[in-house]
């Protein structure tokens, strides 16, 4: 049965064509492929749209419902932003990948079934770090190379959960799993690490600010928003997410304070903001999944707002890192008020997306009483503002004068960042748009005057702090160590041991084994010399003792 | 990537001086008055928009002031001594 055009394969079909093209047709196919994507994307009715055997199962690789067109709507949208943005500047095999994940992403926001679901999986993972691989030099080719690794491990361990499930309960549907077994733990835990749910987290820090910086605008919309799709389609109300949630929030805000690199500021609030959302399916009430939802949509806006405009200006100065940028509103404003936009946002400050979408879920932890919660999302929120609302357009923009006189970004990236930006201030400022997407009905009312006023003191106070403390906050031209230690220094140099350990061990099991097979060879030769024990001649009268001792101990062995 | 078409005009120009207003004494001094004023004034709304303290203790006056403040000196000082510890320099992987 296929009711309707699977939207993932028109991503499919874009990227192939992209590879055929040349010139203005290709630019024409990489612009127009996500926006017809999106058309079919609002074709999906509501159900089982597209039914096929496979493997002797019957896969639904289409089934749509609001929350699915909710998120397969802002991967379409952030595949076109995200090839406005790119498409003067990228490789076209860079745009063509960029494609293929995001059709893993919508792929997955369709998934009716876990088959469906995994093979739409694995398509973003390959496909991602071919987009992390389009950067430049040997530390995007590592960096891919251990984002790779840790992206198919993890898509072994939701396989293995996946057939656990698939042999218990003889279903392959996508449903709610009460986590109770090795089954489910095992999907949890594959989800989980595309979620960057610490300590599975380093990959992301490691390996967005190594690609291209057209490439971590795209990196940064995709895996990570889907797993959250994910959680909430397997794993809604399952409680072990609210402190995985915190964690993740807190580690995300303590290592963009320490971090140097831009985009690595970036990547550590992305696992901050998605804290966010983990801690609201975890609560998993109407509210709290209507603000997951709502609050990846809005996320994924301003996040690639902030990718763009720090990507414009790597790709204007060819510098990523703090201390070597500053004072650039200069000569790039609209950047800088890109940038100031998207780090508003960020930050939940009203008027902004951020504010309509993250106080649902402080509310939510409020209307259920989860008093520490509570808090500590207002403390993270305060956190949020420090590290990536004040800090990151200070340091890029503002702080010092670097001496970079760069001119502002060109016209495609211009216009994307315009289009993010409005659409952060158009969701801050009319909210009901979004809302009227969301999963379940929602009585929200984001604007209240006590709640306004709350947030407001909360911001700008973190901001006085921000700059009374700027001193404690100086940049320094180093790297955080983080989880990816591990397998960075502590298993090479644990290998390298081993290795220098094994060659020792095996240099004297030579030399002893040679020791002891020659001085065994020269007994054994002395034995059977003509003048050895074995070899002389002996007398008649002892040989025959010999034999009759041996005849009467056969005769005694052979009666007992 | 095309960075390198970017690089030269990344270079120092004549036209330093742009922008400069921004970063001048008087003006920063300006706009610590007008932090300072908008920072006074959200404390005080909350005597027009009393909050509805839903834990009690975020219905005290100015919470939001004194809690943004403090948990943001307590997460600068931690980061801090978090760094001392697993802060390393920044050729440290490339050994």
């Amino acid at each position: 049965m296929i009711d309707v055009v699977p939207p993932a394969l028109v991503l499919v079909a874009g990227a192939l064509l992209t590879g055929l093209t040349r010139g203005m047709a290709r630019n024409a196919v990489v612009l127009l492929a996500p926006l017809v994507t999106l058309y079919f994307v609002w074709q999906v009715p509501d159900g089982v749209a597209v039914t096929m055997e496979f493997l002797n199962y019957t896969i639904e690789p289409v089934e749509g419902s609001p929350l699915r067109r909710l998120f397969a709507t802002i991967f379409a949208f952030m595949a076109f932003a995200g090839t406005l943005f790119a498409f003067r500047q990228a490789k076209w095999y860079e745009l063509a990948a960029a494609h293929l994940y995001a059709a893993g992403a919508v792929g997955v926001s369709f998934s009716g079934d876990l088959i469906t679901l995994f093979l739409y999986w694995e398509l973003m993972a390959i496909f991602s770090t071919v987009v992390v691989w389009c950067g430049a030099g040997p530390r995007a080719r590592a960096a891919g190379i251990r984002y790779a690794t840790i992206h198919l491990l993890g898509g072994v361990i939701l396989k293995v959960g996946i057939e656990g499930v698939m042999v218990h309960t003889g279903s392959i549907e996508i449903q709610a799993i009460p986590l109770d077994g090795f089954d489910a733990w095992m999907m949890l835990i594959g989800v989980l690490i595309n979620v960057a749910a610490y300590p599975l987290s380093a990959w992301l820090a490691d390996a967005y600010p190594a690609s291209s910086p057209t490439g971590s605008v795209f990196l940064s919309a995709f895996t990570t928003k889907t797993a959250i799709l994910a959680l909430i389609l397997l794993f809604p109300g399952t409680g072990v997410l609210i402190p995985i949630g915190l964690v993740m929030i807190f580690y995300g805000i303590i290592y963009a304070l320490l971090e140097n690199d831009i985009r690595r500021i970036l990547a550590y609030s992305i696992v901050n903001q998605v804290g966010f959302m983990v801690c609201a399916v975890g609560i998993g009430t109407e509210l709290a999944i209507n603000g997951a939802a709502a609050h990846a949509f809005a996320h994924i806006i301003y996040k690639a707002l902030l990718f763009m405009s720090a990507g414009a200006v790597i790709y204007r100065t060819g510098q990523n890192l703090a201390s070597d940028l500053g004072g650039l509103y200069r000569t790039m404003p609209i950047t800088t008020i890109c940038g100031i936009i998207g780090a508003l946002s960020i930050s939940s400050f009203p008027l902004t997306s951020g504010f309509t979408t993250k106080t649902m879920i402080s509310e939510a932890a409020q209307n259920e009483h989860l008093t520490a919660v509570y808090f500590l999302l207002a403390a993270a929120s305060a956190g949020v503002f420090l590290h990536a609302g004040i800090k990151f357009p200070w340091l890029v923009f503002f702080q010092k004068d670097s001496g970079l006189r760069p001119k502002d970004a060109p016209w495609n990236m211009t216009a994307a960042m315009i289009l993010m930006s409005v659409a952060c201030i158009a969701l801050g400022v009319y909210p009901e748009a979004l809302y009227a997407l969301l999963p379940y009905p929602v009585e929200y009312q984001a604007y209240k005057a006590a709640k306004v006023v709350f947030y407001l003191q909360l911001l700008l106070f973190s901001g006085l702090a921000f700059f009374l403390l700027l001193p404690w906050m100086q940049r320094t031209l180093t790297v955080t160590l983080d989880v990816d230690w591990l397998w960075r220094r502590a298993l090479p140099v644990g290998w390298n041991a081993g290795a220098r350990l094994n060659t020792r061990v095996r240099r004297w099991l030579t030399v002893k084994i040679g020791r002891l097979s020659r001085d065994t060879g020269r007994r054994l030769a002395d034995a059977l010399a003509p003048w050895g024990f074995l070899g002389r001649s002996w007398q008649i009268g002892t040989s025959a003792l010999w034999v009759t001792l041996m005849l009467t101990t056969y005769v005694v062995v052979y009666y007992l | 990537m095309n960075q390198r078409r970017g690089h030269p005009q990344s270079e120092p120009s004549a036209r330093s001086g742009r922008g400069d207003w921004l970063t001048r004494p008087g003006t920063i001094r300006i706009l610590w008055i007008v932090f300072a004023i908008l920072l006074g004034l959200t404390v005080l709304a909350q005597l027009l928009f009393p909050a509805d303290g839903h834990f009690v203790i975020d219905g005290w006056f100015a919470f939001g002031a004194i809690f943004g403040f403090g948990v943001c000196v307590l997460m600068v000082f931690g980061a801090k001594v978090l760094g001392w510890i697993i802060k390393r320099p920044d050729a440290y992987y490339d050994d």
